[in-house]
């Protein structure tokens, strides 16, 4: 299989799910004449037509309260965020109609929100956002973050197939700058079970998203220095696949939380905490954290990569656990 | 027999028995609320029943209602129950919600009635993405809207009007202009003398009518389904009335002018239609005292059967967080 680009897997990804079921449509900013900021989905308009990839006004509360709607009378809506920056205009929407539809009033609300979220593109503090903890903090959503473009593919295949309303982060540095090989024919990965990247025996990094790349590159350094690092990748952020990371967690004792996003409030206390209640008496070391710092996400390229957690930060904090 | 409004005798005692029962149901809500029995807030539509009943009245059964939080009458005339409006209300198990949530929140999709939620103007965009559904698929439906002049200071609300005139959804718009959102008087909420006013920035029509008078807006309603059915897009309808209680029952609106409700109380809607009815021969007292029988059986009979219901079991509370 040749390998492909994280951004041509979500495309492959719509593509083919479109193809499939005629209930699923796109709706979003610039996404259809245009063909999308970053043009994940030019050439859907002339394929599709303009019933099923709908340009909209600049409105994310009238795009997700849409997508709500349409979800509720069978559609299979995929609304684009643009920036996942811009979610917060939607936020309402999304936690308070889409989360919780389904537990007052048991009706499915199937729809997926693509929201593409990240920095290292020098892109500034409203471009660079990580903003999943907010919607892991929401019981009724479902979010993945796939890391390889056989999990983008396969992940939004399965967060279009899902009956809930599914919040798809997609890197926006690993569009161009992450290529794999992608399995042939139709396949979903499965939402809600986390992966093991790289086998270890002497720490575990937990992560997800473009630090799973980082993290495999730090393990690739501290391997050379003789420690042996677990990456486990996981995929889906809520619900978490607590058995995972506990299993990850009880194999080595010593674990690394990495994520891009800002610290206080992250998903990494919420895994240090599982993993505390759940694993505590397999630790040999505290549990440690990589991630950005408590600031917004800075514009220039200096003070971006100051902030980003990246493979070197994350090596060195492996090489903290293996000495403890 | 006389034709009102088009609409024959049959039709007419209908309108009447439902906005008689709205308010039967309410006030008996109101007793129970004041006796203790009712768990939460009480939320009633006295005085502007007609809003909800006359526009319901003028759509088919496979059209969707998002309703507001003082439209009982319209999720009456959709098919909504006494014993299911009672149960919500006592947070019983066999409630709408399953006492998931309560008062005012219920909702069900099989009817066409989407689930209110409490954010004002969340479900406007939620009706324009269901019509949106109808447009794609080519269906001759309509959603139908319902907020108040408070509402319509919501961004929801701005985006959610332009977004289906941008895409000529069929939708429409009914406002149930009661002068006060909670405390804040109509000069307090926008500079315009009327919420139509509102619509012109976006390009749609937008009606005034008397929101005492049910048949015109019912007649209004209709002409305005007609026009979205046709693809000619949607309708704003402001329908102008007055809260004659507070906005709960634990709200004694004493910040509401006496004079104002006095002026209010001589144009109900219920006695409007009443005397239109009796003029036109369609109601005789022998019928009236039917309907009224008919209406405390109802009653009685929900209120049994919601305090005879079980209390939902605190153990289910983790479950239908997702559909599977």
């Amino acid at each position: 299989m040749e390998p492909i680009t994280y951004l041509e897997a979500i495309r492959q990804g719509l593509w083919e799910e479109m193809e499939r079921d005629p209930a699923v449509f796109l709706l979003g900013e610039d996404i259809a004449v245009y063909g999308g900021a970053f043009k994940i989905t030019k050439g859907f308009l002339e394929k599709f037509g303009e019933e099923r990839v709908i340009d909209t006004p600049l409105s994310e509360a009238a795009i997700v309260g849409a997508s709500i709607g349409a979800a509720l009378m069978g559609m299979r809506p995929v609304a684009e965020m643009q920036f996942a920056d811009f979610i917060s205009c939607g936020f309402d929407q999304i936690v308070n109609v889409a989360a919780k539809y389904h537990y007052r009033v048991g009706t499915p609300v199937p729809m997926v929100i693509r929201a593409p979220y990240g920095g290292r593109l020098h892109a500034g503090p409203f471009h660079s956002q990580c903003p999943e903890a907010w919607f892991v903090h929401t019981p009724g959503l479902k979010v993945v973050a796939p890391a390889t473009p056989e999990d983008a593919k396969g992940l939004l295949k399965a967060a279009i197939r899902d009956p809930n309303p599914v919040i798809y982060f997609e890197h926006k540095y690993l569009y161009r700058h992450e290529k794999g090989p992608v399995p042939a024919g139709d396949y979903a990965t499965p939402i809600g079970v986390a992966a093991v990247r790289r086998e270890g025996r002497d720490a575990t990094v937990i992560t997800y998203g473009a630090m799973v790349q980082q993290s495999l590159e730090a393990a690739a350094a501290v391997a050379k220095e003789g420690i042996e690092t677990e990456v486990l990748d996981l995929r889906t952020l809520s619900p978490l696949d607590t058995d995972a990371i506990v299993a990850a967690a009880e194999k080595t004792g010593k674990v690394c939380i990495v994520h891009e996003a800002t610290q206080t409030g992250g998903l990494g206390g919420e895994v240090a905490a599982l993993i505390a209640e759940r694993a505590f008496r397999a630790l040999d070391a505290p549990i440690l954290r990589v991630t950005a710092p408590d600031t917004p996400v800075p514009f220039s390229p200096p003070l971006e990569d100051a902030y980003l957690p990246k493979a070197e930060k994350i090596a060195a904090r492996l090489r903290e656990l293996a000495a403890f | 027999m006389a034709e009102l409004h088009g609409l024959p005798p049959d039709d007419l005692l209908k309108i009447y028995y439902y906005l008689r029962l709205t308010r039967a149901s309410e006030d008996r809500v109101i007793k129970l609320y004041r006796q203790g029995r009712v768990f939460g807030g009480v939320y009633v539509s006295n005085g502007q029943e007609a809003i909800s009943v006359g526009s319901a009245y003028a759509l088919a059964p496979e059209d969707v209602t998002a309703p507001s939080h003082r439209d009982l009458g319209a999720n009456y005339v959709r098919g909504l129950t006494p014993r299911e409006y009672l149960a919500q209300y006592l947070g019983r198990a066999t409630g709408p919600t399953r006492g998931r949530d309560g008062n005012v929140h219920y909702g069900d999709i099989k009817r066409g009635i989407l689930s209110f939620v409490s954010p004002m103007a969340d479900l406007l965009p939620v009706a324009a993405g269901c019509a949106l559904a109808f447009k794609i698929r080519r269906e001759p439906r309509i959603a139908v809207g319902y907020f108040g002049d408070g509402a319509s200071s919501r961004g929801d609300f701005h985006e959610a009007v332009n977004f289906a005139a941008v895409l000529r959804l069929p939708v429409l718009f009914i406002c149930n202009n009661n002068q006060f959102a909670y405390s804040t008087p109509l000069a307090r909420q926008m500079a315009v003398p009327h919420v139509a006013d509102r619509a012109k920035g976006y390009g749609l029509p937008a009606v005034i009518v008397d929101g005492n008078d049910v048949l015109a807006v019912y007649t209004a309603t209709k002409a305005a389904a007609e026009r979205a059915r046709a693809g000619e897009g949607p309708t704003l309808i402001e329908c102008k009335t007055m809260r004659m209680r507070g906005h709960a029952e634990h709200d004694d609106a004493s910040y509401v002018p006496p004079q104002l409700l006095e002026e209010w109380r001589a144009k109900d809607p219920i006695q409007r239609l009443e005397r239109t009815l009796r003029e036109a021969g369609i109601l005789s007292d022998a019928e009236e005292k039917r309907i009224a029988e008919q209406i405390t059986r109802e009653v009685e009979d929900a209120v049994q059967f919601a305090e005879q219901s079980p209390l939902p079991d605190g153990g289910g509370v983790t479950q239908g967080v997702y559909a599977v």
